[in-house]
């Protein structure tokens, strides 16, 4: 066991190190960096300083080493379109994303799971039915289009919620949070819809599957026969046994969420990481895009590690074939 | 082999008795019976022909400045330009073009990056899954690892980061030229893992029977194997996949341009049409919005109710 989570740690640590070598070699070869941080009035001396100070006159491993070094330690340079350090760049965008991401992951898994186990008991009723086919419509609805939608009717039309940004946001300790005011609460609700939307369809289908197969085991059928009531059963025994895959799930869509929230933030003008990478696709802005890619790499990784390792842990029988085996 | 002795007649028959075999098949009887299927592949058709005959369908040349008027701007669908009394069917845009004009040739440019992109991903995919089925070994390990951990991340992620890598890679002048190539070949590389793992699988089925065997005993190359032996037996579940990512594809290359990572404005795709509609949500021009994302919607649900439909047929133990 101590085995596998070492390989799959190797392959983690792997897979991150390819990463930083494309993140790298943006770096160094798309462009020229030292014309993108010097301007138009220098000198040969000049640039060879720069150069000697960005170490470019070292071999190309030393180099790779040297990023790797300065990305661990949250150093990713220096924006080429904002003139200010990357990391700072970040940290002042994050909590925008993380509060959307949060609530909208949140309703996706409260909805998704109530929506997929009222789906699975009332199998045949008629407003399973219109759950069901309605959730077709929003998985075949490109999100930025559902994006549109939301605002068309809320904003345009009944005016009720505001279109773009944040609303006032209240500084706790370096954390600009929208949770506090009025105003930032309106402006969290399209986005988080928007953005939950898909995931929960996802959830809610995976949880009515899931009830549906467990419902048909005979444990059911015999707890039925014991005269237990529907609620104990469906939540008690039922539900339960749906957790492992839809807990797996769940997680693997954390990481997905945090990507998606590029497309909403961007439709609504979300002051997030996800709009400051599209904004760097733009404009080329390398350090920025690499330093996204570094992120989003490990916070990736990271997730499928502990999925995997909790799988491991949760479900035994996997511990036989997925060790011993290959 | 057919060796009769009047070949000259020998064409000419096998082609009428391939169009019988056709609409004698199972797969042309489920078709009929299907409405779903029928009305999305009239559909798909119609939206695929007037694409492509753009040029002679559409009132205007959307992209030739010599026949906009910018009079005729923001021109409401069906009724007379206050200026121009010019009437145009879906109206204008502010720069004065007809709107039903920039979809034609919008669709061209979503379709044309679509289909491109999933032709490049089903040859990559086709390839790689061919080569790591049949070869096996450190050859597969590698390709079947990269292609876990590229499925361990969202496709839409995928490509904006090659879009992103590629278009800093390209010199700024050629950028916008080369937006739609470099479009597909993100789109295109963000998918073909799913190819590569079917191919993968049905090789490793495959290459166990005896036609195979038979044909590595009398002498023929791996590569001849792999392509005129193993490949036609494995296309079918890839034709599924390969309209399934149609639908994405397309989706994909309109979320890209909608997001301003896509299709330059000088070229642009149904989502780059429904960027500059989302502009105007709030002026009272909604026909510019709503045009371009009705069509997209209608292409892209079409495609994909056919892909499903085709998944069914093939496969009849999902059903």
């Amino acid at each position: 066991m101590l085995a596998y989570i070492i390989r799959r740690m190797g392959q983690s640590a792997l897979v991150l190190l390819i990463v930083g070598l494309v993140a790298f070699s943006m770096f160094r070869f798309v462009g020229d960096p030292i014309d993108n941080m010097l301007g138009q009035e220098r000198t040969a001396e000049d640039i060879e300083r720069l150069r000697e100070q960005l170490g470019l006159d070292q071999p190309f491993a030393v180099q790779y080493f040297r990023f790797l070094e300065g990305a661990v330690q949250g150093n990713f340079g220096v924006s080429y379109r904002q003139g200010r350090p990357v990391s700072e760049i970040l940290l002042e965008r994050a909590p925008a994303t993380l509060e959307l991401a949060a609530v909208s992951g949140i309703l996706a898994i409260v909805f998704g799971i109530a929506l997929g186990v009222f789906t699975a008991i009332r199998r045949n009723g008629f407003t399973a039915n219109f759950i069901m086919s309605a959730s077709l419509i929003g998985v075949s609805l490109p999100t930025f289009l559902i994006g549109i939608l939301l605002i068309y009717i809320f904003s345009v039309e009944l005016g009720w919620l505001p279109s773009f940004g944040r609303g006032e946001t209240v500084d706790i300790g370096g954390w600009s949070t929208g949770f506090l005011t009025e105003s930032g609460l309106k402006a969290l609700i399209l986005p988080a819809i928007t953005l939950g939307l898909y995931q929960m369809t996802l959830i809610m289908r995976l949880v009515r599957s899931e009830m549906l197969e467990v419902l048909r085991q005979d444990y059911i059928r015999f707890a039925r026969a014991r005269g237990l009531k529907d609620r104990a059963i469906n939540f008690r025994h039922a539900l339960k046994n749906t957790m492992v895959p839809v807990i797996t799930v769940i997680g693997l869509q954390l990481g997905a969420i945090i990507a998606f929230a590029i497309i909403t933030e961007t439709v609504f003008q979300w002051p997030g990481v996800g709009l400051l990478f599209i904004n760097a696709i733009q404009f080329v802005d390398i350090p920025v895009m690499a330093a996204y890619l570094m992120l989003i790499s490990v916070m990736f990784v990271g997730i499928n590690l502990i999925v995997d390792i909790l799988y491991f842990f949760i479900d035994p029988r996997l511990r036989v074939d997925r060790a011993g085996g290959h | 082999m057919t060796d009769i002795p009047e070949q000259g007649m020998a064409p000419k028959i096998a082609q009428k008795s391939r169009l019988r075999v056709f609409l004698d098949s199972d797969i042309y009887y489920t078709f009929k019976r299907s409405p779903v299927a029928v009305v999305s592949t009239i559909v798909v058709l119609i939206l695929v022909l007037s694409a492509v005959f753009a040029p002679l369908i559409a009132p205007t040349n959307p992209f030739n400045p010599a026949s906009l008027n910018l009079m005729n701007g923001f021109t409401p669908p069906m009724e007379p330009n206050a200026f121009t009394g010019d009437t145009f069917f879906l109206g204008t845009d502010d720069q004065g073009r007809d709107v039903f004009s920039t979809i034609l040739y919008g669709m061209r440019v979503s379709l044309f990056v679509g289909v491109a992109a999933v032709l490049f991903a089903m040859v990559l995919g086709i390839t790689l899954g061919l080569i790591s089925g049949y070869v096996g070994g450190w050859t597969e390990t590698i390709i079947m690892r990269t292609a876990d951990v590229q499925l361990t991340f969202p496709s839409i992620l995928v490509a904006m980061l090659i879009f992103g890598i590629a278009k800093g890679f390209t010199p700024v002048e050629y950028r916008d030229q080369m937006a739609i190539w470099v479009l597909i070949i993100a789109i295109g590389l963000s998918d073909w893992v799913q190819f590569a793992r079917v191919v993968r699988g049905a090789t490793l089925v495959e290459k166990r029977k005896e036609y195979v065997e038979a044909a590595r005993l009398i002498g023929r190359t791996p590569y001849a194997i792999m392509l005129r032996h193993i490949l036609p037996n494995v296309l079918s579940p890839v034709l599924v996949i390969a309209t399934i990512s149609l639908a994405l594809a397309i989706i994909a290359e309109a979320t890209l341009s909608f997001l301003g990572v896509g299709a330059p404005p000088t070229q642009p795709s149904l989502g780059t049409l429904i960027r500059i509609g989302q502009g105007f949500l709030f002026s009272g021009e909604w026909w510019i919005l709503l045009f371009p994302a009705v069509t997209l919607l209608t292409l892209a649900l079409s495609v994909n109710l056919l892909g499903d439909w085709l998944r069914d047929a093939l496969n009849p133990r999902l059903r």
